[in-house]
């Protein structure tokens, strides 16, 4: 049987632009058809964008890699409409267990907050995220969208124009060339448009070395999260054992930074460390093994001029807490919606420098939440090693020490509060709904909130009177009105009012709040609608 | 406000007697375990604290240039 990651998903064809004697000039240009590169894609094609995307392969990614899906990213997906699919194939779990040395400390249960559609983490092979996208392409396609995935169309340079970028393409019949509006760097860690346009990673902060494996078995290990510090099997490491999909178990293997990468992938010093880890009487098959080397740093910009860089490409963290696939997909959540209003003229590029503030803060939460795991996973000092061990000792007999154990802090997405895009907070309601944040779900009667919400700007009431549209320079807000009246869990109160008795919620189309009011104020609405495309300027 | 202040003035009822059972609590044990017991002692104090402010207030007065009385601007 061939597996999915063998299959070439999008074959090389030969395009028109390959026999024009002058370039076309498309609007969008994505460079790479991974999952951050193919959700924006079809991000952009739903709101009827063109779009091309270019990879030079043309199968999906080889081995599971990105494993952890986080809510945020499975709100986002069913918003491209592959969330539904992502989850009923994916592996659900709530339950971890964390080892130290040769015996269990604790336990412990994520206990998700109720009454969200979305469970917090699902586990499941970034192949399958990325050939769910590539079939909504295809079912884009028959719809008639204008969207286009070239495999085997590999970039070889790339200008920045004042109002257009060229592109030189290498396919195996030969080389090409294109102009593009907009490019979309989503080329992964060691992006060679990056380094084509001569820009570096700033901020290195560690540097470390995975093993990481998909190995198959049988055996009736729990749906589980199993986390290890220091254990025999990898001593003065960690080791990390997660169920996927399929009967396949993810296993990392941390190595450390000075080894020899070619013999440390070998099976036969593979094979040795994973029974190891397993024990002598389970029987396994390796599927993949890679080495993984990670480093916590970004680009200063991830704006340079028409060329807009997003996901690893842009930022890299360590692998602890699911932090780089699915910060990439809020990227791309923050980014097309403001390419879009720039597309269509209702808003100035300048727009997009907000997705530069707004994903770079989110870039240096997410690589000071990896690095504080990574500085406890591996204690780089005898007294940070003596804290942490002193921390792992603890938590086995007191439930005090377990907050401080940091094996990954798990991907949530950031707030944008001090963007200049979002309004001062003008209602005395809850924090986490506060302007800048991401709206949290509420079950409504027989739907959610978010799939209301996104791809447009929406003006949310809660047993507040309010105008069904309000149109403001170009962009339009549309009422979606709820009353707590109707709210038999309670969580539209406790998420959205707290103890107020009305709220007015402006709501970008990236589900993140915008400003809010206890009332409609038709001068406040019109003035947080054009702070939010950037047209209006505080005194 | 009080409660967010360190506490720099003396406030063990019998210090002595403290001071003895901290040193006892070291019998028997080497270099090595006793810095492990410390960490973890200042562990278990400083959950006992809780409060952010006062920890941060304790690790400025702990470090060895900073003068552990007032002066506090």
């Amino acid at each position: 049987m061939n597996k999915i990651f063998e299959v070439p998903l999008y074959s090389y064809e030969r395009s028109e632009d390959q026999d024009r004697t002058t370039p076309a000039r498309h609007p969008v240009v994505i460079i790479g058809a991974g999952p951050v590169g193919l959700a924006a894609a079809v991000d952009l094609a739903q709101q009827g964008i063109r779009v091309t995307v270019l990879d030079d392969n043309d199968k999906v990614s080889l081995g599971s890699r990105a494993i952890c899906f986080a809510k945020r990213t499975l709100e986002i997906a069913d918003r491209l409409g592959i969330g539904d699919a992502l989850v009923d194939k994916a592996v659900q779990w709530n339950l971890g267990k964390v080892f130290f040395s040769d015996r269990k400390v604790y336990e412990f249960n994520l206990l998700p907050e109720k009454g969200h559609q979305r469970p917090a983490f699902v586990n499941l092979q970034q192949y399958y995220f990325e050939d769910y996208l590539v079939q909504r392409v295809r079912a884009l396609q028959q719809e008639g969208a204008p969207i286009e995935i070239r495999g085997r169309n590999r970039l070889t340079a790339i200008t920045n124009h004042d109002d257009h970028v060229t592109l030189d393409i290498e396919t195996p019949e030969g080389s090409y060339a294109l102009e593009a509006d907009w490019v979309l760097a989503c080329d992964g860690a060691g992006s060679p448009t990056r380094q084509m346009m001569g820009l570096d990673f700033v901020g290195r902060v560690f540097e470390d070395n995975f093993l990481i494996a998909d190995v198959i078995m049988d055996a009736e290990f729990p749906t589980e999260r199993w986390f290890w510090f220091d254990p025999p099997f990898n001593p003065g490491q960690s080791a990390l054992l997660h169920k996927q999909p399929d009967g396949v178990w993810r296993i990392d293997l941390q190595l450390g930074w000075d080894i020899d990468k070619a013999k440390e992938k070998l099976p036969e010093n593979v094979i040795p460390r994973i029974r190891a880890m397993l024990g002598p009487d389970i029987p396994f098959e390796l599927d993949w093994v890679s080495i993984y080397t990670f480093q916590c740093r970004r680009m200063e910009k991830f704006r340079h001029g028409r060329v807009i860089f997003a996901g690893d490409a842009a930022h890299q963290v360590s692998p602890f807490g699911a932090r780089g696939a699915n910060s990439g997909l809020q990227d791309v959540d923050n980014l097309c919606w403001k390419l879009k209003l720039v597309i269509d003229g209702a808003a100035s590029e300048h727009l997009l420098d907000s997705y530069d503030t707004e994903r770079v803060f989110g870039a240096d939460e997410n690589i000071l939440n990896s690095s504080r795991s990574t500085d406890f996973i591996t204690p780089k000092s005898d007294i940070s090693r003596l804290l942490r061990d002193a921390v792992l000792d603890l938590s086995e007999q007191y439930e005090f020490a377990r907050p401080l154990v940091n094996s990954g802090r798990l991907s949530a997405p950031c707030s944008y509060v001090h963007s200049p895009l979002t309004s001062t907070d003008a209602l005395d309601g809850p924090a986490r709904s506060a302007p800048g944040s991401p709206c949290p779900d509420v079950p409504l009667e027989d739907v959610f909130l978010l799939p209301q919400l996104g791809d447009r700007f929406t003006l949310l009431t809660i047993d507040a009177e309010a105008p069904e549209h309000i149109n403001e320079s170009g962009i339009t807000a549309q009422r979606l009105s709820l009353s707590c009246a109707d709210d038999t869990t309670q969580a539209l109160r406790e998420r959205y009012m707290g103890a107020a008795e009305g709220a007015v919620y402006l709501i970008r189309p990236d589900q993140h709040v915008a400003a809010r009011w206890p009332t409609f104020d038709d001068d406040l609405v019109r003035a947080a609608l054009r702070r939010v495309i950037g047209k209006e300027h505080d005194l | 406000m009080a409660e967010h202040q360190l506490i720099l003035t003396p406030n063990i009822h019998r210090a002595d007697d403290f001071y003895a059972e901290l040193l006892a609590a070291h019998d028997g044990l080497d270099k090595t375990e006793s810095e492990a017991l410390h960490a973890r002692l200042v562990l278990i104090l400083a959950n006992h604290i809780g409060d952010n402010e006062v920890l941060s207030q304790a690790l400025a007065a702990a470090q060895p240039s900073v003068p552990a009385d007032d002066d506090r601007p």
